[in-house]
């Protein structure tokens, strides 16, 4: 009786806690999104879109070539060829060709994402990359909602094209929301090089690689883990049985 | 040449070992002949537990050294390397950090135990004594090891404790330099911090639980019925009539307790490490800046109590010490809770309304305390943390009046024990 009630305290206790970040999360973030590193080919799409767009500015530098190579089923030639711009050399990090003087350019150097979507989270890295738009009174001409006054360039315009935010947008539930994406408050101004959807799933794979190299060692623990669990289980049974055993002589 | 044959008539190998050193008889004291109580239950599994995440901490800190760098340049990137390229590696330091928090938890519900079944009464009140010791040595430690990834949280965490003695009269500031080495946390105090991690607290955490042990082994572990077993003991063999052997019934009990807290412990490690943003938190993946305050800068999650009193106390006479005072005076508390309880029962089952009130209370002051601690400011956390502060202080400085005058049950002879 009395165990049993204690075990309910603490379950209390523990549910407290948890409600936690529940709480904490002030921000809102207007597209949601759920990351999906498992997917290799969209991790992959995703390598290219980064070495791409990105890594020009953006190091890596904790993550190697040939690591992408062996966790994504990429040749050394392949990697060589498509995704390596500023060394030959596959054990190297990922850095990126960005000077000093980007400092007086952008009034700060382009942070290292090797782990941005653990310090930001995925989903904040989705919709910062979906949220530029027009802003005359911003030096580059461009703004972002989740990062306001963010000193990146909207570097993917090309295909997104230019969306303007429209006045009181804001609230995404204003205009019947039968698009998942529905979103809120944006117009394209001009048309992009690829489709509204084209450019979400463009974004959906650069985020996931994201994930993946912010963990490359997310795969081998998962795998892991469960292998470690199923012994646990065969083994707390065998101790448990054991226990009983031992015990039965204890009046 | 003669020498004195051992007592225990060992032969070959172990006979010459006994000669020479006593191994069968630690063996015998410490788990063979080593008689508990019967009637532990599910709160008794926390002690071996806590050894457990001990050695799990010390091993899994041994290989982290092994490829950390304890310097202010390159520490945040030798954990990536950690994570990315040491065989095994993340593993290693999943462990360790999850490890950090599990030993809280661990520890927090061991101390809970003693007070609920008055295992810091007499003549336990050096076992406590060490208890506390290797609390306040372990929140020593948790704090330098928290500071070493040299993340943006490591840093300005780093920056808030150690400016706790800042607050000190007229010799704070220096103080402060001189933790630190500089006048800011900076390389210098990485080193330092990594020292006192890795070899003077751990030295010191070990030699504690040695100690703790020791006492316990020497009076016997209470239970939750809070009578003595050696009051009553079988007049031929002298063993207590409620005892049994810690080894074989309590090892391969306490084997289930480990099976399932492993479950629960690597089911976190290996699917979710970063424990919702509580073991690792978000604010820590961005490299130390001096330059970059984090919006808000929490301690580690099991500090939050603690936290929450320091901020919950206003400053007055132009000082904010006595949020300092009142932080460390609630684990100063802690040590005297032996001699703060005169009730002439020790376990709760025996003990009265009022100590059931007031442990409750007490209970949750200190779960809404660390909840509050990990929050944002806000006027409700403040307010909700005074109250709190103030019921935890009273659960200890009124027991002297209330645990006297509350009604107390009958206390059983022998130990209840339903087979």
């Amino acid at each position: 009786m009395r165990t049993k009630y204690s075990f309910r305290a603490l379950l209390a206790a523990a549910l407290l806690l948890l409600a936690g970040p529940a709480l904490a999360e002030g921000e809102v973030l207007p597209y949601p999104f759920k990351a999906d590193p498992d997917n290799i080919a969209s991790v992959q799409r995703g390598a290219r879109n980064f070495m791409n767009y990105c890594s020009g500015c953006h190091s890596m530098r904790n993550l190697r070539y040939n690591r992408i190579g062996s966790d994504l089923g990429i040749s050394d030639e392949l990697l060589k060829a498509k995704l390596m711009f500023t060394t030959d050399k596959v054990s190297d990090h990922i850095v990126s060709a960005m000077p000093e003087e980007a400092k007086a350019w952008f009034g700060k150097q382009p942070p290292d994402l090797t782990v941005e979507t653990r310090y930001r989270g995925a989903d904040w890295v989705y919709n910062y990359l979906l949220t530029f738009y027009v802003d005359p009174k911003r030096p580059l001409g461009t703004n972002n909602l989740v990062l306001p006054n963010a000193s990146m360039p909207d570097v993917l315009w090309e295909l997104q094209g230019l969306q303007v935010l429209k006045e009181g947008g804001g609230d995404e539930h204003a205009e019947g929301g039968h698009d998942e994406h529905e979103g809120p408050q944006f117009e394209l101004a001009t048309k992009g090089t690829m489709s509204p959807d084209e450019y979400r799933d463009f974004v959906a794979d650069t985020t996931n690689f994201m994930v993946y190299a912010a963990e490359p060692g997310r795969a081998m623990r998962i795998s892991v883990g469960i292998k470690v669990i199923l012994f646990l289980l065969l083994f707390t049974v065998l101790a448990y049985l054991t226990k009983r055993e031992f015990w039965k002589d204890v009046h | 040449m003669a020498i004195t044959p051992n007592p225990y008539k060992t032969t070959g190998l172990l006979g010459w070992i006994d000669d020479r050193f006593p191994l069968t008889k630690l063996w015998k004291d410490h788990l063979s002949e080593y008689y508990a109580p019967k009637n532990f239950n599910f709160w008794y599994f926390f002690g071996s537990l806590a050894l457990l995440v001990l050695v799990n901490q010390l091993l899994t800190g041994i290989w982290l050294v092994m490829h950390y760098k304890p310097d202010a340049a390159k520490a945040w990137d030798s954990v990536e390397y950690i994570m990315r390229d040491v065989p095994w590696g993340n593993v290693l330091r999943y462990l360790h950090s999850t490890g950090a928090s599990a030993f809280f938890i661990v520890v927090y519900l061991h101390m809970f135990r003693g007070i609920l079944y008055g295992s810091h009464r007499k003549p336990r009140e050096l076992i406590w004594l060490f208890g506390c010791l290797i609390f306040l040595c372990l929140m020593a430690e948790a704090f330098c090891g928290y500071v070493l990834p040299w993340g943006n949280m490591s840093y300005w965490g780093a920056q808030v404790i150690i400016n706790l003695f800042g607050t000190i009269p007229v010799v704070g500031h220096d103080l402060v330099i001189w933790i630190q080495g500089d006048y800011i946390p900076s390389d210098a105090t990485l080193n330092r911090l990594f020292s006192l991690h890795v070899i003077a607290l751990p030295f010191v955490l070990v030699g504690l639980v040695v100690a703790h042990l020791i006492a316990l082994h020497e009076v016997g572990s209470n239970n939750p019925d809070g009578v003595e077993i050696k009051k009553h003991k079988d007049p031929q063999t002298g063993i207590p009539l409620d005892g049994i052997p810690f080894h074989p019934y309590y090892t391969v009990k306490d084997l289930v307790g480990v099976g399932v807290f492993l479950i629960i412990f690597l089911g976190i490690v290996f699917f979710a490490p970063d424990g919702g943003g509580y073991f690792l938190e978000k604010p820590n993946f961005t490299p130390a800046n001096a330059l970059s305050t984090p919006p808000h800068i929490t301690p580690a999650w099991y500090f939050g109590s603690f936290y929450a009193m320091l901020r919950a106390t206003p400053s007055f006479a132009g000082t904010q010490i006595w949020g300092v005072l009142v932080m460390f005076g609630a684990v100063i508390l802690l040590f005297l809770l032996p001699w703060l309880d005169r009730s002439p029962v020790k376990s709760i089952r025996y003990k009265g309304p009022i100590f059931k009130v007031a442990l409750a209370l007490f209970a949750v002051s200190f779960v809404l305390l660390n909840y509050y601690g990990m929050q944002p400011p806000s006027v409700v956390g403040k307010l909700v943390s005074q109250i709190c502060t103030i019921l935890y202080y009273l659960f200890f400085l009124a027991m002297p009046f209330y645990s006297r005058i509350d009604k107390t049950k009958p206390v059983p002879e022998r130990v209840t024990y339903a087979h």
